[in-house]
């Protein structure tokens, strides 16, 4: 007599069933599909839908339905990718300027699942195409922007106690002392008490420290503690996603992707998109915004000629209004203070409304009171990396464009709530896109970008499916004819491996991508590794002599410490490559880990109730087709 | 059906020192092929510009080179995958300019050749990226080792074990290394899975032939030391072969119908099967002999005096 535990049997069932209802989805496979957005991102009406679905019928596109999604866009489904191919085509000749088109894969899975919450895995970008973007986050320039918020906060400070001030700047190298850290020179003879007593608001959490100057000055070194620079770098990382993730959100394209990879990169994945132009100019290209005041007391158009410029203020040559302008050195808000920005109706025309967050909002209030009647701009600060050759060595670096966007009259005092009017339609919504999306509190740069064509994707998919199919056929008749019934049970344990392993691919929304197939082809060869020690084992039991009912105990258990031991060790090779891979290699850690795990319960757990099932109960056994 | 129907005894022990001399050459063959003909490293390392394009006829590799090179592409490399009518494109980085705009020169090169031509797929990795790599797959493979000695040392209470097994880890990927200097195969990041894949593979079978000898030592602690290796070596031999052959069959499957992309992974896990086998048996085990590997360091006798001195 055989026996397994009773709850190992409802386990083991309970667990397949499961399983076998998430993995379900993944057969009915993805249809092709085009999703076209409002530019606005104005939900599309059922009268426009049809309109659209009637125009492509027209043009001998065959579609198999075409509705609204629950986020106001239009999905178009089609039977065929040639038909989503041509449909794409056809809606970015005629629908250019109102709709944002992107190529999709939809779920054939009948509408329950998707009630249910019952997804197929998601292909990867190498299976389906799309836009793979990798960006590397500047960190040290947003160091210096908060040290420059810094200053300027000090500045404000000692000028409010009418300390005078030889010189304030920052530096962002130097000794540890000096690094990250705020100088500000006195004059021999200031009471430094006072205005050490000024700096405690603007500097908090500063460490200040005193010196003297090699002119005889006196000097207070505010620093950054290490801890402080990494919070910040932390941050602007952070805030780079979440910005870059607005703006994805912004282009309406399908199951997009941001993600922090690494220390200070990010990964933007976005399928079915292939104008990588378009899409680059509204990810990456947008640094900054600035709040500034406009200096109408001077003449900029005079100062653009004589290059002669007032103190405190700075020129700007590139405007939207076409001429120069002059505007205070002092920002009164920045981008990444602006909580929201939305298109309104003005009493003189379209008119964007802004909201800043309380901070920026109180700067706001005290700077207007100060200065009705007179102009503010918004300035936009974007940042690329050039490589050039100096001196037979490669040089990076940065290339900062200054532009104002907006220059308009303060109306009234105001806080955090205010309207930016004197635009056109059309103006007001780039701006307020721009405003919404918020601004990168550190400049950012492309390293590394790939596009994925359709056809290449649905080609690695089929190369892949098969190799798989022909794959697991071979493992599958070779174990059946080698260990006869043994086999078949070790068949029917790897393919419910299979579902096992696609199950929990499709509950953790992992995208499938052509690395982690070979790693589900692997893990069969891992799940086949488990039963053949079992089976090689009870076959060495029986040489010996032993009967076959004590055989198949003795193999399962004395099979159980090798596996273990052997998987674990793989296992930490799998756990390493999640941890360190990127991209299609962590697909593969993922797939490849959490096959290991999905095989050692199937070949311990789900063959030894099947064998025992079969030979269990007999009082006796007279010989074992192995 | 039964390939052995019989117990082998094959004496494994006595001749390792034939294979030491084997292991060694081919070792030292590899380190001097990565060090004369280095690694076709793939622009995921190097940084660079790769590009997949198909034709709607078969094409004349010549004539889509000196295309891109008309086009002002610096030694273009061209190749075929799968079919005559695909081509693979690789170009030296290119800074200053973005990946659309060299996606439109190269296609416009190609259209030169024939006007049916599409670029299906361009990547643009930055230089930078590509040397960060090398240090994150050098981690990886570090802290991968360092977990599996750690491992090893506590289950097998003896690091004579783990010293073989590690010696075994660094066997195959050295192996791997030297077949990809050696045939040019093209390098890139999923090799560099695969590898760490081959280590935890060629483990498992090192572990299964471990668990094999510390089963013996607990039954039979007289037995000598090249004796256990060898019967252990032997009663797991037929387990060993059926596992690798029915892994080859997949990983044949993937070479054969994976493509292009897939096909340094999957010569990687091919060539790192074949190794992981041999140095399961010649390595890891005989080292562990060569350091004296005896039934006492996996199961210490318990000493009657400590628990005499008890009151």
């Amino acid at each position: 007599m055989l026996e397994y535990a009773r709850w190992k049997y409802i386990l083991i069932v309970a667990v397949l069933l499961v399983a076998m209802i998430f993995a379900l989805p993944n057969i009915f496979g993805l249809a092709p599909a085009l999703q076209l957005a409002h530019r606005d991102h104005s939900p599309v009406t059922s009268a426009e839908a049809a309109a659209i679905a009637d125009y492509l019928r027209a043009q001998r596109v065959s579609l198999t339905r075409a509705y609204v999604d629950g986020s106001g866009r239009l999905m178009v489904e089609f039977a065929d990718s040639s038909d989503q191919f041509k449909a794409n085509d056809i809606a970015n000749a005629k629908y250019q300027g109102t709709y944002i088109s992107a190529l999709s894969l939809v779920s054939r899975a009948p509408a329950f699942f998707r009630a249910l919450g019952l997804k197929p895995m998601p292909l990867g970008l190498d299976l389906r195409g799309g836009l793979d973007l990798l960006y590397q986050v500047d960190t040290n320039s947003s160091v210096a922007q908060m040290l420059q918020n810094y200053l300027q906060d000090s500045a404000r400070a000692l000028a409010a106690a009418k300390i005078p001030v030889r010189n304030i700047r920052f530096t962002t190298t130097g000794d540890s002392q000096l690094q990250n850290a705020i100088q500000i020179a006195f004059a021999p003879g200031i009471d430094l008490a006072g205005a050490q007593q000024a700096l405690i608001s603007p500097l908090q959490g500063l460490t200040i420290t005193k010196q003297s100057g090699a002119d005889g000055s006196q000097l207070l070194i505010a620093a950054m503690s290490p801890a402080q620079v990494k919070q910040r770098e932390d941050y602007a990382i952070e805030q780079s996603v979440t910005t870059l993730r607005n703006r994805v959100n912004q282009l309406g394209v399908s199951e997009p992707k941001v993600q922090r990879q690494g220390v200070d990169r990010i990964d933007v994945q976005l399928p079915g998109v292939q104008n990588a132009a378009e899409v680059k100019n509204l990810l990456g290209q947008i640094a900054q915004l600035e709040f500034r005041l406009n200096d109408e007391t001077a003449n900029a158009i005079q100062a653009a000629q004589t290059g002669d410029v007032p103190l405190g203020d700075k020129l700007y040559t590139n405007t939207a209004m076409g001429g120069p302008v002059l505007l205070k050195r002092e920002v009164i808000a920045t981008g990444d203070q602006l909580t929201n920005a939305t298109v309104g109706q003005g009493q003189q025309g379209p008119a964007v409304d802004v909201t800043l967050n309380s901070k920026a909002g109180d700067n706001m209030m005290r700077t207007t009171r100060q200065n009705v009647g007179k102009r503010m701009a918004v300035v936009l600060i974007e940042k690329h990396q050039e490589t050039s050759t100096r001196n037979g060595k490669k040089v990076v670096h940065e290339v900062t464009t200054q532009r104002v966007v907006n220059d308009a009259t303060i109306q009234g005092v105001f806080g955090d709530r205010f309207e930016i009017t004197g635009l056109s339609s059309g103006e007001a919504q780039d701006l307020s896109i721009l405003l919404r999306s918020g601004s990168l509190p550190a400049s950012i740069f492309l390293v590394n970008e790939q596009v994925i064509g359709p056809s290449l994707g649905k080609e690695n998919i089929r190369m892949g499916i098969d190799a798989l199919i022909i794959g697991m056929a071979g493992v599958l008749g070779f174990m059946l004819i080698y260990y006869k019934v043994f086999g078949l049970v070790a068949d029917l344990v790897l393919v419910a491996n299979v579902i096992l392993l696609t199950a929990l691919l499709s509950m953790m929304g992992a995208s499938l991508s052509l690395p982690g197939i070979a790693g589900i082809i692997l893990t069969v060869g891992i799940a086949v590794d488990a039963n053949v020690l079992i089976y090689e084992r009870i076959r060495e039991e029986l040489r010996k002599g032993v009967t076959p009912q004590a055989a198949i105990r003795a193999g399962f258990e004395k099979a159980f410490s090798a596996i273990a031991d052997s998987n674990v060790t793989t296992f930490f090779a799998g756990i390493v490559l999640w941890v360190f891979g990127t991209g299609a290699i962590r697909g593969f850690a993922v797939v490849l880990t959490l096959g290991i795990a999905t095989s050692m319960f199937t070949s311990l757990m789900g063959s030894r109730a099947l064998v025992t099932l079969m030979y269990g109960r007999k009082r006796k056994v007279a010989r074992l087709p192995i | 059906m039964e390939f052995f129907s019989h117990q082998t005894d094959f004496k494994f022990m006595a001749t390792r020192h034939v294979w030491y001399g084997l292991s060694a050459i081919l070792m030292i063959a590899s380190v001097v092929m990565l060090f004369t003909r280095g690694l076709n490293l793939a622009i995921d390392f190097t940084g660079g510009v790769s590009a997949q394009a198909s034709f709607p006829a078969t094409v004349d590799l010549g004539a889509v080179r000196s295309q891109l090179a008309a086009a002002g592409f610096h030694d273009p490399q061209v190749q075929n995958v799968g079919s005559s009518r695909v081509v693979a494109i690789r170009l030296p980085p290119e800074p200053k300019v973005s990946g659309q705009v060299i996606h439109d020169r190269v296609e416009s090169a190609l259209r030169a050749v024939n006007p049916g031509a599409a670029v299906q797929q361009l990547a643009v990795v930055g230089p930078q990226v590509g040397s960060e790599l090398e240090v994150s797959a050098a981690w990886s493979l570090f802290f991968t080792l360092l977990l599996i000695f750690g491992y090893i040392a506590l289950r097998f209470h003896t690091w004579r074990l783990s010293f073989g097994a590690i010696l075994a880890v660094l066997h195959d990927p050295i192996l791997v290394l030297g077949w990809f200097a050696a045939s040019q195969t093209s390098f890139d990041l999923s090799v560099v899975a695969a590898i760490l894949a081959v280590i935890g593979y060629s483990l498992n079978d090192t572990v299964v032939v471990f668990d094999r000898i510390r089963e013996r030592f607990e039954s039979n602690r007289r037995l000598a030391p090249n004796t256990v290796l060898d019967q252990s070596i032997n009663q797991t031999l037929s387990r060993t072969i059926m596992t690798k052959f029915v892994t080859a069959i997949v990983v044949v499957a993937l070479l054969v119908l994976g493509g292009p992309v897939l096909k340094g992974f999957s010569e990687a896990l091919l060539i790192g099967i074949l190794a992981g086998t041999y140095s399961s048996i010649y390595i890891s085990s005989a080292v562990a002999l060569e350091c004296g590997l005896t039934a006492e360091h996996i199961f210490p006798t318990v000493k009657k005096t400590a628990l005499d001195s008890q009151p």
